[in-house]
């Protein structure tokens, strides 16, 4: 096939296989970044359109435009420019950049209150049609729940539930549009379809039905692209059709759904095969090939939700999760870098940092030096890199995962994820203390355990309630899961992403732990200090008296650290304990996301000496100001929490001032080198890298409008630091920032 | 074998400033010189330093070996003095050097050689020890000790000790306007280096004023109180005149 030309290897041509293609046609590259290139004039005069309607639409008070009346679906709008004379690739989620689209399956309530909430109005004909004749997912998971779950979700010691908007997290495997076509793909599916058994079970009837839906997804995939004026039916023939048709499958995806992350997968490395085969070819020149690149980010740097306020207050700034996987070693233990990893990384300088799409370095030992340094001085010039540990997570997802979100590893096309947000752990925590009582509403959520009565906390009878209270919760948890991705399979079917996946994909049920650190910390105080409850009148304990210090988690200090391990490990085993909705693999990941903010506002006092209502700290991170042995201390202590036992990733946010890491430029780029090989070393899973100084962030605080790129590592992501609240600022502002290492 | 005694003023789990890559620095108690821009000046009298035995350090050190492996980094004595305390930190860096760890020494220099056998108990500690960073506050004798409290000759002497024996060297020199910044004296410094072998590396280090709360904590009265941290522009110029002996 003349699309294939020059490009080696059989397997993948035999079967739909895009690792085997990467592996017999990659380029691998060791050198430096001085063949990279600056923006074109065309890059720079889109850009700044870009950048104008970035203003228009926060001077219009965080959205420009909205669908109200089209329901969005893959061929729902005519195609949208920004500016069709100049820009190399096309395609977005309406028929204008900026115009939000409108998508009731996950509920229709949540819609029209995200479009209320910025002066519009959902067409009343739309929502008569997703209130009375076609059922949502939230409708369809309420109508499940059971009392206690409900009142679970309320309290928030469940909490972050897709159950009221897309679950996210699974990524198609887009490539295979590019190295495909369309066609064939449908071919595939067409043959699995005939291929299942003809025994009717519930599960068969389902597959059945879902491949069928898979199946037109691709066919409405092709005519979307058509309206672009692009054949997709055969492969693409050149590095900017690889491009172009591996976006479209991707904009498919975002067209239908509004999932809490739309990750993109790990397409740099493959689309550089594409991108040398077209240099070899004198095709195109290296600043053609980088003006691809450059503007293929700009459209994932414009990917855009209807969302409520609600949302961005606990996400932080309207985040997408486009998360691109960049680099990593092969099993063969050739690293996967090639000049399209320079590439992608190098937009952050050719269109300026920004947030999406949320670039994620998997970082091995192994990568060629000038790589790793590379990517230390992106990092220390723009904060916009987030790093995961290749080398603990290719044993168990091979060499051709991608991270969805923030931190969740998959094999791309082969897994996919069920989301499944987080326990609060703190709270749980307490409910050991109140025997079941929500210590804010005191309503009586848990089973009525008996209350801890004691004068001074006992440790042992403390760990005993908590690890009754973590057996509850664990079964709780994964049942209102259940019931959450059943209906989400049902009224809100990810059709075009699952199509881009092997009809016999895995499912990875993922749960998660919100407040590790205030956890570890209070066991700890209740272990080695003296902490007294103070108890309201009806005996519900709101406050502690701590007398005398106790080891905090975050210095390194095993007394503590062993502590959070082991809640780590219990927690994960309670909740293996019980039967997942349609799951081969159970994990769970401690990440908070940016709503440590919001959980903790919903948490009474903890044993820790943490008042009412104070943040959390982000993630697996130590609590803020509390890891006071160096920065060096901090990550240790987070790198004992196992992986084994948290396969969906451990998150540490991480700020330096950039003086810390060295005297001159040099020392620096080799010095976060240094520390990202030692953290990866250590089996750390994953790092966030900030460098930058309090003053920027207090000015920005201040005059926003110096600042509209100024962006930052959260938890997993990025987010644009003007468009958070002021209250996430301030939490951000006073998280620990290592002075000194 | 015994644990030696020694007098410590703290330990800064990391460091990136104070020789090469990633390094955990360990303060001795103890200096007897009194440098107006000191920073440290909490750690000049010896008896208050407490004693932190070798193997407590090992310990905390071994925690992060990874960080100075990946760095090329590894462990800096500082202080105070250390070199006031020669028998422990050579103990230290024998176990140091048994794990593969890199060791530096951050020395004023103001310790008499004049005896063998404190030649000979500097020569053993030298065994163990990757390289010295030696500070020249000023060559001019009488300026030296206005500035220091003492004269300078103990100090050149030392570095043509450590030049004869073939430890490498880092010079460094702090820039403090009016005081340590006179042209010909960084000429003279420049002079001196050319004529030490193992000198790698030299630095400029601009005078801050971050030490002062310290000295008022410590009922010191704090002289340089209007100076200000030097440009940019003159921390270029001293570095290109001192980098001339290196040439």
């Amino acid at each position: 096939m003349e699309a294939w030309n020059g490009f080696k290897g059989t397997t993948w041509q035999e079967k739909i296989d895009v690792r085997d293609f990467i592996q017999e046609n990659i380029t691998v590259y060791e050198g430096d970044d001085s063949f990279l290139t600056g923006p074109t004039e065309a890059t720079n005069q889109l850009w700044n359109q870009v950048m104008e309607l970035t203003k228009a639409e926060r001077e219009n008070g965080g959205v420009l435009d909205m669908d109200t009346k089209t329901v969005s679906t893959i061929v729902s709008h005519d195609a949208g420019y920004l500016n069709k004379e100049l820009e190399t690739i096309v395609g977005f989620q309406t028929d204008k950049p900026f115009k939000r689209s409108l998508q009731p399956f996950g509920g229709i309530r949540m819609a029209e209150a995200a479009a209320k909430s910025y002066g519009f109005e959902v067409d009343p004909e739309v929502s008569h049609i997703f209130t009375d004749y076609r059922k949502t997912h939230n409708q369809g998971v309420f109508d499940a729940y059971t009392a206690e779950m409900r009142a679970a979700r309320k309290s928030g010691v469940i909490t972050g539930l897709p159950d009221a908007y897309g679950r996210g997290r699974i990524i198609g495997d887009y490539r295979r549009v590019a190295l495909y076509g369309i066609d064939r793909l449908m071919a595939e599916k067409l043959k699995d379809h005939n291929g299942t058994s003809h025994t009717m079970t519930e599960e068969n009837i389902r597959l059945r039905e879902e491949i069928s839906e898979q199946y037109r997804a691709l066919n409405e995939l092709k005519k979307m692209a058509a309206a672009y004026g692009c054949d997709i039916s055969k492969p693409a023939t050149t590095a900017k059709e690889a491009i172009q048709w591996l976006y479209f499958g991707y904009l498919a995806a975002i067209k239908e759904q509004n999932g809490a992350a739309m990750s993109l997968g790990r397409t740099s490395t493959f689309l550089d095969i594409y991108i040398e085969r077209d240099l070899q070819n004198g095709v195109i020149t290296e600043q053609e090939a980088q003006e691809m690149m450059d503007h293929f980010v700009m459209k994932l740097r414009l990917v855009k939700f209807a969302r409520t306020p609600d949302y961005n207050e606990l996400f932080s700034g309207d985040p997408t999760w486009v998360t691109e996987s960049i680099g990593g070693v092969g099993t063969d233990g050739r690293p996967l870098v090639t000049k399209s990893s320079f590439r992608v990384l190098h937009t952050l300088d050719n269109l300026g940092p920004a947030p999406e799409p949320n670039l994620t370095v998997l970082w091995s030992t192994k990568l060629p030096q000038a790589f790793k340094e590379y990517c230390a001085k992106m990092s220390i010039k723009t904060s916009a890199i987030q790093y995961e540990n290749d080398d603990i997570m290719r044993p168990i997802y091979g060499d051709d995962y991608a991270i969805a979100c923030c931190v969740s590893p998959m094999k791309v096309g082969k897994q996919v994820q069920f989301f499944g947000a987080r326990a609060n752990l703190g709270k749980a925590l307490l409910y050991a203390i109140n025997g079941g009582v929500d210590e804010k509403s005191k309503a009586q959520v848990g089973p009525h355990w008996r209350p801890i009565t004691d004068e001074v906390l006992d440790f042992n009878k403390v760990m005993e309630r908590f690890e009754e209270v973590m057996e509850w919760l664990a079964e709780l948890y994964v049942n209102t899961l259940n019931v959450i991705h059943y209906m989400h399979d049902r009224y809100s079917y990810e059709r075009i992403e699952m199509a881009l996946h092997d009809s016999d994909a895995e499912r990875i049920s993922a749960t998660g732990i919100a407040g590790l650190s205030v956890v570890a910390d209070s066991l700890s105080a209740i272990k080695h200090a003296k902490v007294k409850p103070i108890r309201d009148e009806n005996g519900i304990v709101v406050d502690f008296e701590v007398e005398g210090d106790f080891p905090k988690y975050g210095n390194n200090d095993d007394r503590v650290d062993e502590l959070a391990v082991d809640v780590t490990n219990k927690f994960m085993t309670a909740i293996r304990r019980h039967k997942p909705y349609r799951a081969q693999m159970q994990t769970q990941s401690i990440l908070t996301i940016t709503s440590n903010v919001v959980y903790g506002k919903k948490t009474g006092a903890t044993p820790c000496g943490r008042k009412a209502g104070e943040p959390f700290a982000p993630g697996a991170n130590p609590m803020h100001g509390r890891d006071s042995n160096g920065a060096i201390a901090s990550m240790a202590s987070v790198a004992k929490l196992p992986f084994e036992a948290s396969q969906d990733g451990i998150s540490n946010t991480f700020s330096l001032v950039p003086k810390a890491l060295g005297r001159t430029e040099e020392d620096r780029v080799r010095n976060l080198a240094a520390i990202l090989d030692a953290y990866v070393m250590k089996k750390g899973h994953h790092l966030n890298i900030n460098v930058f100084n309090r003053d920027t962030l207090l000015d920005a605080m201040e005059s926003p409008e110096k600042y509209p790129q100024l962006t930052i590592r959260v938890s997993g992501y990025a987010v644009n630091f003007i468009k958070l609240t002021r209250e996430q600022q301030l939490d951000v502002i006073n998280r620990t920032m290592h002075a000194a290492m | 074998m015994s644990e030696l005694r020694s007098f410590i003023h703290s330990v800064e789990s990391f460091g990136s400033v104070d020789g090469p890559g990633i390094r955990f620095i360990l303060f001795t108690q103890g200096c007897g010189l009194r440098c107006q821009y000191c920073h440290n000046p909490d750690s000049w009298r010896m008896k208050d330093g407490k004693d932190m035995p070798v193997s407590e350090v090992m310990d905390h050190l071994l925690k992060y070996k990874e960080f100075f492996e990946t760095s090329g980094g590894g462990i800096t004595v500082s202080g105070g003095e250390p070199l006031l305390q020669m028998p422990y930190v050579t103990e230290l860096f024998k176990q140091c050097k048994a794990h593969g760890i890199h060791t530096n020494i951050d020395t004023s220099g103001d310790i008499r050689i004049t005896t063998d056998s404190r030649k000979e108990q500097l020569r053993e500690l030298l065994k163990y020890t990757d390289m010295v960073m030696l500070d020249i506050k000023m060559m001019d004798a009488e300026k030296h000790k206005f500035l220091t409290g003492k004269t300078n000759e103990h100090i050149l002497d030392l570095g043509r000790f450590i030049s004869d024996n073939g430890t490498k060297m880092w010079i460094r020199r702090v820039l403090v306007p009016g005081l340590t910044d006179d042209e010909g004296d960084l000429k003279a410094t420049a002079d001196y280096i050319r004529t030490l072998k193992s000198v790698e590396k030299v630095e400029v280090l601009p005078y801050h004023s971050m030490g002062a709360y310290k000295w008022e904590q410590m009922g010191y009265e704090y002289e340089l109180k209007d100076v200000e941290t030097p440009d940019e522009a003159s921390v270029d110029k001293a570095e290109s005149i001192l980098q001339t002996a290196l040439a």
